[in-house]
Parts: structure tokens; C-alpha cells; sequence
């Protein structure tokens, strides 16, 4: 028998794993202290933490002034001032919008993120949704104008704040959306009079900052209107974020198309579906697939991009903010007030993030074999 | 729509009539002279086999009879109606015509089930009940009724090509086309998708398929062309064809694939 044989003479027993590789310790092992760079980076993350994470708690909590205070109590206290915020929220939200109509925004603004939450649902992607839009924004309009049943009416000039901000980001991104795609069809068209008229679209507003884009759309559009027809300077911003907008989305939704492989296109042509359908059905619902998390990406800056309108001397979040920081009272408080409309933009921005990451999963998962 | 299209066709009830027809069809690819001279027909019923070796314009050939590609010289005639530019005519004759595709071409998108109605219901505005109901029978044709709502992804090679057969049957076609539909597969899938497509020709559907299967080619094949370098070179019955090979170059050929 030669001695590479082997028998083994007894079946070995299950054992417990080692105390260090398990549990608590077992995770500070593997993960915070692998090794001697690992073990260093850890300790001076921790070291840079305990050095400004208390006095940043301090200032943000234990030192702050809460609630209804005088700036008095400001000027006493070592942390931050919460009470400009109680003192000014309604400023800083609807800006110059009537006070007392206050509840019309607040309800305006409940029928936009309802929309927006029955939007998310992909059991409600159907055609009825694009009527529940039309009669949302209509609702939404109707309710900030008033106008009738005794509403006093509002002009838009006094609209702002919240409501305004997300009424140009919501809008910018629901026409920005649909008019993306067909541009970036139309630059893979092979219609030559087509596809250069997409191409100059999108290089020449891709070419430009938004601020310039609002610059002309306020100061040059009414050059070219005539005389007496007055197109309204919200009406304009709007325009001016969707073309930008929309000249960014398409690049992203044109680099899905160019990843959808030709045999799609052919199985589609060869059951007979036409052009739009083929798109429809079977080329951009692949194409927006592959690129979502880029056209998330363009839809959040967009709704940043919605205070840059502050130039155009429309009283979004950001303009309303700083109006009401400017009374000298408070003044010495506007990083408050600034800190404040981050977190409500972080907020929104960190949903769509989240949104489009379950949009993912949806997609994936089940759809191929892993 | 299209009705104008519609009245230029022929009687379908009459037997004797090609359901395709190529008359002198050219095709360039640039300067490349890739089809010369094709005249071809197929009677209903009847089931070609094409073959020849790589490059010989096999796939160009089956691909403008559902206009897929162009052609620039002679005339496609496909149930009645001609090839032209006018898109209505192209997508008349899509209806008509099913292919399925040596790479499956699947919609990954879509669950198998909705592969199968996308036709039926968006190109035939069947009712979509009506559409999943004739799916479902189309699928237990092709042996996988049970994958109905499983996604492309998810399946063999082989299932793949079933699903693909029962999607363009959906349409319920008069022609099928099938460009080399088992050369992508692996050994032991080959059988289940020829199976399939066998059993389809009892049922009398008229077929071309483009294949290096010769089995298949012998069982099935009314007529079994040979095509090279852009031409069709010879075309006999399969008895025929390949016990006694005319030309020089199909006996190179079939010496070479039969060595197998
Ligand atoms: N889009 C194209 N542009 C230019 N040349 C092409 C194109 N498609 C095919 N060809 C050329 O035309 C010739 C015929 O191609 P085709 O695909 O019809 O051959 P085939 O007989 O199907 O070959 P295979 O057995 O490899 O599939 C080949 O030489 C190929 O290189
Ligand atoms: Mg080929």
C-alpha cells in the first residue's frame, strides 16, 4: 500500500468557532483593525471625530436656543440660534405670498407631493396618471391665483419660497423628462434635417450656464415677442430650466439607446411594430433602465439648480431665505436660516437618491438568473 | 390603415401562387456586391432549407424578405405585397412574416408571457385576454407553459429559442424565417429547438430556414438551396441535393460539413 493512501479513522466533531472571529470582537477585527494601515486610519478617524463631533453637538443642540426667544437670548447663548427660524418660517417658506392665505400653498403643495408619491408607484404607470397630473397642477394653480369663491387673488409675482421651488422643479423635471427622450431619438434619427436640429439643440444649450439661459430668457425672449404680449418671468424661468434640463437628460437617455444592442431593434421590426411603438415598447424602456442612476443624478441637480431663478429676482427658497435674514434683528443669525433650507433640500434630494435605488432593485432583481 | 395596401394583394385561398417571390434582387454594402442575381420563390406549404458556407450572404438573403435589409436591384414580392420604400408595405409584410433569430433576441424587459402578446396585441390590437390565451397555447406548443412569467434572463439557451419560436408564431405568420437558429445553442439543447421545429413543419407552415443542420435538412426540406459568395448556386430536392451534388463547390461544401 503506498503511503500516499489515506483512511480517515474517525468522524471529527463539529467545534465552536474562535471567540475572536465572531461576534463584536470578531467585527472590530475584520473590519476597523485588518491589518497596521487599517488599525492607523481607524484610530484617526476617531481621534478627528472626538475633536469635532462634541462641540459640533454643543452648537447644533446643547448650547442652542430653541423655540420663541428674542435675539437677546441669541446674543447670550454660545450656540445656535433656532429662534430665527421660529421667528421667520413662514417668510422663509412662502415668502412673500399673503400671510394670512398661507393654508393655500401648504394645501398646493400637499397636491404636488401627492402626485409625486402616487407617481413613484409603478402599479399606477398608466394613462389615467397623466389626466391625475393635468388635473393636479390645474388644482394647484387654481388654489395659489384664487380668484373665486371669495379667495382673494394672489399674482404670481408674490408667489415663493417652498411651493415655488418645488412647482419649477417638479414641473422642470415632468416636461424635461418626455422632451429628453425625443431629442435623443431625434439625434439617432436618420432623418438628417431632424438629427441636426437635435444635435444644435442640445450642443448649444449643453454649451451655455443656466445662469445665461435665464439671463436671455428674462431680458431677450420679450425682445422677440410682440408688442403687448408679455410672457410672465416665472413662465420664463420655467422655460429656461426645462431646455437646460432637457438638453442634459438627453445625452444620458442617448447613451442608454446606444447600449440597447441591434438585435432588439430587429426582433421589434421583424413582429411589425412601427417606429414610436418599437421605441416605446421595447428600445427606451431598456434604455432608461440602464441609466438611472445618471438621469437621477441630473434630475437632482436640477432641483438645486431652481435657486439659481434668485438672479431673475424670483423669490424661491433660497432668495426668500436671504430676504429674511436681511432684517438686522436677526442678521447676525443667517447661518441658521441657511443651514435650515439645506436640510430641506437634502431632504428632497436624498428621496430621489433612495427612490431611484428602489427603482433599481425593482427592475434587477428576478430578471436574470445570478 | 394602409387599406390601399390591403386591395393590391392576391387571392390567399389560391394554392398555386408563390407566397414569396424574388425577381433579380441585388444587394450592395457599399462597393460589396453581398447578393447578385437572386431569383427565388416559395410556394405556400413549402419549406427551403439555405446553406452555404460563411459570408455567402445566407443571412442577407432571408433578411430582405422581411425587409430587415434593403435591397437595391429587382423585386421582393412577399403574400402579394412588394417591398418598396413605403414603410405601410414593410410593416404589412412584418405582420406576416415571423423570424426568429440565431441569437433569440428576446425583450429582456418583458416577462416570456409578454414577449409572446407584445405582437398580437400592439401590432394586431388583439384583446390583451385574447392575446395571452393564444400565448399560452403557443408556449405548450413549444413545451414551456410553465415559464410564462419568468423573464428571459432567467432560462436556457434552448428555452430561450422555444420562447422565441412561440413569439413569432403568436403573430400568427403565413411564412416563418429562421436564420440559424440552433448554431448558437449547445449540443444538447440543438435537439429540443429542431424537435419544435419540426413538429412545426407537420403542421404545414411555410418555413426558410437558414441552417448547417443536414439532419434537419433531410427530414424536413421540400428544397434545400445552396448559396456562395452572394449567389445561389445550386437548388434540388435534399434526396438529391446531397447524393448528387452538381456543382463543384457544393460537393466542397458538403464534403466539409457532412465530415462531421
Ligand atoms: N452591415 C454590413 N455591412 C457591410 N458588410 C456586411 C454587412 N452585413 C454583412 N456584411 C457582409 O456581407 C457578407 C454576407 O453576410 P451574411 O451575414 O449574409 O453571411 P452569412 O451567409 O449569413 O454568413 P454566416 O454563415 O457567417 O452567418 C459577409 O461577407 C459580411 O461580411
Ligand atoms: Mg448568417
Amino acid at each position: 500500500m503506498s503511503d500516499r493512501a489515506y483512511v480517515a479513522e474517525r468522524i471529527l466533531p463539529d467545534e465552536e468557532p474562535p471567540a475572536a472571529s465572531i461576534g463584536f470582537v470578531g467585527w472590530l477585527r475584520a473590519n476597523l483593525f485588518d491589518g497596521f494601515w487599517n488599525s492607523m486610519l481607524t484610530v484617526a478617524a476617531a481621534l478627528i471625530l472626538i475633536r469635532f463631533v462634541p462641540p459640533l453637538v454643543d452648537w447644533l443642540f446643547l448650547d442652542a436656543v430653541w423655540g420663541d426667544a428674542p435675539p437677546d437670548a441669541c446674543r447670550e447663548a454660545a450656540g445656535a440660534c433656532w429662534a430665527v427660524i421660529w421667528e421667520k418660517h413662514r417668510l422663509i417658506l412662502f415668502g412673500r405670498y399673503p400671510y394670512q392665505e398661507h393654508w393655500r400653498p401648504v394645501l398646493g403643495m400637499a397636491i404636488l407631493i401627492t402626485l409625486v408619491g402616487f407617481s413613484c408607484n409603478r402599479a399606477n404607470w398608466r394613462a389615467w396618471l397623466v389626466g391625475a397630473w393635468a388635473l393636479g397642477l390645474a388644482a394647484f394653480f387654481a388654489l395659489m391665483w384664487g380668484g373665486f369663491f371669495g379667495l382673494t387673488f394672489v399674482p404670481n409675482v408674490l408667489w415663493g419660497g417652498l411651493p415655488l421651488t418645488l412647482l419649477l422643479a417638479i414641473i422642470g423635471i415632468v416636461v424635461a423628462f418626455p422632451v429628453s427622450m425625443l431629442l435623443a431619438l431625434g439625434r439617432r434619427s436618420h432623418m438628417p434635417v431632424i438629427r441636426a436640429i437635435c444635435v444644435c439643440y442640445i450642443e448649444l444649450i449643453r454649451g451655455v450656464p443656466l445662469i445665461s439661459l435665464l439671463f436671455m430668457a428674462s431680458f431677450m425672449l420679450p425682445l422677440f415677442m410682440p408688442t403687448g404680449v408679455n410672457i410672465d418671468a416665472m413662465l420664463r424661468a420655467q422655460i429656461a430650466i426645462i431646455m437646460f434640463s432637457s438638453a442634459y437628460l438627453a445625452e444620458v437617455i442617448r447613451g442608454g439607446l446606444q447600449a440597447i444592442p441591434r438585435g432588439q431593434f430587429e426582433a421589434a421590426e421583424a413582429i411589425g411594430l412601427g417606429y414610436w411603438k418599437m421605441q416605446r415598447l421595447v428600445i427606451l424602456p431598456q434604455a432608461i433602465r440602464l441609466v438611472i442612476p445618471p438621469i437621477v443624478n441630473t434630475f437632482i441637480g436640477l432641483f438645486k439648480d431652481t435657486s439659481l431663478v434668485a438672479i431673475v429676482s424670483l423669490t424661491d427658497l433660497l432668495l426668500a431665505t436671504r430676504q429674511a435674514v436681511s432684517d438686522p434683528l436677526w442678521r447676525a443669525y443667517f447661518v441658521e436660516g441657511y443651514i435650515f433650507i439645506a436640510i430641506i433640500y437634502f431632504c428632497f434630494c436624498y428621496f430621489m437618491s433612495k427612490y431611484s435605488q428602489y427603482l433599481e432593485r425593482q427592475f434587477y432583481t428576478g430578471q436574470t438568473r445570478n | 390603415m394602409a387599406e390601399a395596401a390591403v386591395d393590391s394583394r392576391t387571392d390567399p385561398g389560391s394554392r398555386d401562387d408563390p407566397i414569396i417571390q424574388m425577381i433579380g434582387v441585388h444587394k450592395w454594402y457599399g462597393q460589396f456586391h453581398v447578393l447578385k442575381q437572386i431569383d427565388f420563390s416559395v410556394d405556400r406549404g413549402e419549406r427551403i432549407v439555405i446553406c452555404g458556407p460563411s459570408g455567402s450572404g445566407k443571412s442577407t438573403l432571408i433578411r430582405c424578405i422581411n425587409r430587415l435589409e434593403e435591397h437595391q436591384r429587382g423585386r421582393i414580392i412577399v403574400d402579394g405585397i412588394e417591398l418598396t420604400n413605403d414603410i405601410r408595405n414593410i410593416e404589412l409584410v412584418r405582420r406576416e412574416v415571423g423570424m426568429v433569430f440565431q441569437h433569440f433576441n428576446l425583450f429582456p424587459h418583458l416577462t416570456v408571457l409578454e414577449n409572446c402578446t407584445l405582437g398580437p396585441i400592439w401590432v394586431r390590437g388583439q384583446p390583451r385576454n385574447e392575446a395571452e390565451a393564444t400565448a399560452m397555447q403557443y408556449l405548450e406548443r413549444v413545451r414551456i407553459p410553465e415559464q410564462a412569467s419568468k423573464y428571459p434572463g432567467q432560462l436556457s439557451g434552448g428555452q430561450q429559442q422555444r420562447v422565441a419560436i412561440a413569439r413569432a408564431l403568436c403573430m400568427n405568420p403565413k411564412v416563418m424565417l429562421f436564420d440559424e437558429p440552433t448554431s448558437a445553442l449547445d449540443p444538447e439543447m440543438i435537439k429540443e429547438v429542431l424537435d419544435v421545429m419540426i413538429e412545426l413543419a407537420e403542421t404545414g407552415m411555410t418555413m426558410v430556414c437558414v441552417t448547417h443542420e443536414m439532419g434537419f435538412a433531410r427530414t424536413v426540406a421540400d428544397r434545400v438551396l445552396f448559396m456562395d459568395r452572394g449567389q445561389i448556386v445550386e437548388q434540388n430536392v435534399p434526396e438529391e441535393f446531397f447524393a448528387n451534388p452538381q456543382s463543384e463547390r457544393t460537393k466542397v461544401f458538403l464534403s466539409q460539413v457532412l465530415a462531421h
